[in-house]
């Protein structure tokens, strides 16, 4: 599992309206990327289009290059929902099913490609998941009771542990703290570095010391006004961006200076 | 800064728009004891007004012209029995169908025309009851007729088809009459329940790597259920007492049984009233009335356990 994802000249339109425009960026494999920069800069307009979420916006569309082990992630004939299958996403507020219970929810994704599951694998499959999530010790003597039940930062976990029980390449996180206290951004902030063992990270998060805390390599976007389309500023190792970015910028914005 | 004045910040006395809230207080609570006093009203005059027929004897009861020589039970249960059956039939016809219109219009259709469908629907619930019931005798029946024969001919080992005769009075007719009379009501509430289905989980669904039939099955579906059921309930409770549609089509019988596919076999409660009022007096007027409060009763339980299946699974609805 993990691939890296090498995005290329990628312009983001919703109708006629360049949103995200020039986007060149590489995304490693095991490894956690954080996408930060001032709001409406476009950051989850761009995470949203490399697993081609962003086109269940009517009018939303993209040129250029996203490119995963080879294949061209809005190549000829790639199906949007195949693209999904192998890149994950979790949102900003915690969405697990609530019509499912949490043994449900985890199994949610893995049901749309085998639908008959044998009932040991299942069992197999969700535990792996919660274990993958740190959720399992807090729930195994509840599996049957609906996700709802559950307090926020478990939610989150949830849906992280949905996310990874079909087994995607990488693991796209729209502010996944943006929504929970501060103990449970920890749980979560944590599980971030067990998983980029095996998964490729890109995360979104206006924290900036979570972008520090978590990220590997930091991208920062910015846009010159309203109406304007956002660009990617600079890219670099986390521990660069921090502490020397070479765009003046990066600086402002990490030094607290606007944004 | 405080402006500089005598008063003090805080006045004595109701703070002004405290007479209006109580006018709005009262306003409100009086509709609401309205509705539990004309519901009380209604259940009252029926129970008062079927006591005599209900407390007659048989002899009584057999002055009764039309009733020939029945006791009440044996009178209103076929009447209840083609009620019920009639409604089943326009059930099972209208749901499935209206959830797949509602489906279309709330996640298939372009934003224009699903508008545009959407008015339509509603407009076919402006149209009256008589109409209707004229376009199933003019319209339907010519055609359904070739179809039930079909029926008849093909799988008429199966009961409810055998035996068909024409022309197609029958409750199969009557039935698929009150399908399309109760499909707009059943659409327009099930896609309002659709529309609302949160994006966060349809896109949980995509994300995930759903087809749109996926994401359906997976957020649409069950987050609409109980909206489903509260829909087709509506649907039920105007079938159960729709009276000139069933009227006009149907050819009446007092038997109990499943062979809707041939004439003089059923009657529903509310047609039969219809046609029977007219010449009745004095006793048979109050049977006509035990018949009604029948239907009431019916329609109140058929509710009553519609919001017991949604409560029963209230935990898992979405609502929490």
């Amino acid at each position: 599992m993990s691939k890296r994802i090498d995005v290329s000249d990628l312009n983001v339109y919703y109708g006629d309206f360049l949103a995200v425009e020039g986007v060149t960026m590489a995304m490693e494999a095991r490894s956690v990327t954080a996408l930060i920069g001032p709001s409406g800069c476009g950051k989850s307009t761009f995470l949203r289009t490399l697993n081609r979420m962003h086109e269940v916006i009517p009018g939303a569309r993209v040129e250029g290059k996203a490119v995963m082990d080879g294949v061209d992630l809005y190549g000829k004939g790639v199906d949007p929902v195949e693209v999904r299958r192998q890149v994950g996403m979790v949102f900003q507020r915690p969405n697990p099913f609530p019509t499912m219970s949490i043994a449900d929810n985890v199994l949610a994704g893995v049901k749309l490609n085998n639908r008959r599951m044998p009932r040991a694998l299942a069992q197999e499959t969700i535990e792996k998941a919660l274990v993958g999530a740190n959720l399992w010790n807090e729930v195994k003597d509840r599996l049957e009771r609906p996700g709802s039940s559950l307090s926020g930062g478990q939610q989150q976990r949830l849906c992280i542990a949905r996310a990874i029980a079909v087994e995607p390449q990488v693991l796209l996180m729209d502010e996944p703290c943006s929504a929970l206290d501060p103990i449970s951004t920890l749980a979560i902030e944590d599980l971030m570095n067990e998983l980029k063992n095996d998964y490729t990270i890109v995360i979104v998060t206006h924290n900036m010391q979570q972008a520090a805390r978590v990220s590997d390599r930091t991208g920062f976007f910015n846009i010159a006004g309203t109406g304007k389309p956002g660009h990617l500023i600079e890219m670099d190792d986390t521990s660069v961006m921090f502490s020397s970015p070479s765009e003046k910028a990066t600086e402002d914005y990490i030094s607290g200076r606007f944004g | 800064m405080a402006a500089v004045t005598d008063e003090p910040a805080i006045r004595r006395g109701p703070a002004p728009g405290r007479l209006g809230n109580s006018i709005f207080k009262g306003f409100s609570l009086g509709s609401g004891i309205v509705i539990v006093v004309l519901l009380g009203l209604v259940a009252g005059f029926l129970l008062y007004r079927s006591l005599p027929a209900i407390l007659a004897s048989r002899e009584q009861l057999e002055g009764v012209g039309f009733m020939q020589g029945r006791d009440l039970l044996s009178y209103v249960l076929p009447l209840a029995f083609g009620t019920v059956l009639s409604s089943a039939i326009a059930l099972i016809v209208a749901v499935p169908l209206s959830i797949g219109i509602a489906l279309f219009i709330s996640h298939y259709a372009p934003r224009r025309l699903a508008q545009g469908l959407g008015y339509l629907v509603d407009l076919l619930a402006a149209i009256p009851s008589v109409v209707f019931g004229l376009w199933g005798v003019a319209f339907l029946m010519p055609l359904v007729g070739p179809v039930f024969a079909w029926l008849s001919e093909n799988m008429g080992w199966f009961p409810p088809f055998s035996d068909y005769q024409a022309p197609a009075r029958n409750l199969a007719t009557a039935g698929l009459v009150l399908a399309v009379m109760i499909l707009p009501i059943i659409t327009a509430t099930i896609r309002e329940v659709f529309l609302q289905t949160p994006t966060l989980h349809e896109e949980a669904s995509l994300a995930l790597g759903a087809t749109r039939w996926e994401m359906i099955r997976q957020a649409v579906l069950p987050f609409g259920r109980s909206g489903i059921i509260s829909a087709a309930m509506l649907g039920m409770g105007r079938a159960l007492g729709e009276t000139m549609a069933v009227l006009l089509v149907l050819s009446p019988g007092f038997v109990i049984n499943f062979f809707v596919l041939q004439p003089g076999q059923h009657q529903s409660i509310a047609a039969n009233i219809a046609s029977q009022l007219p010449e009745a007096s004095g006793l048979g007027v109050d049977v006509l009335i035990a018949t009604g409060l029948f239907l009431f009763l019916l329609t109140f339980f058929v509710n009553l356990a519609a919001r017991a299946i949604i409560a029963r699974r209230a935990e898992f609805s979405g609502a929490n």
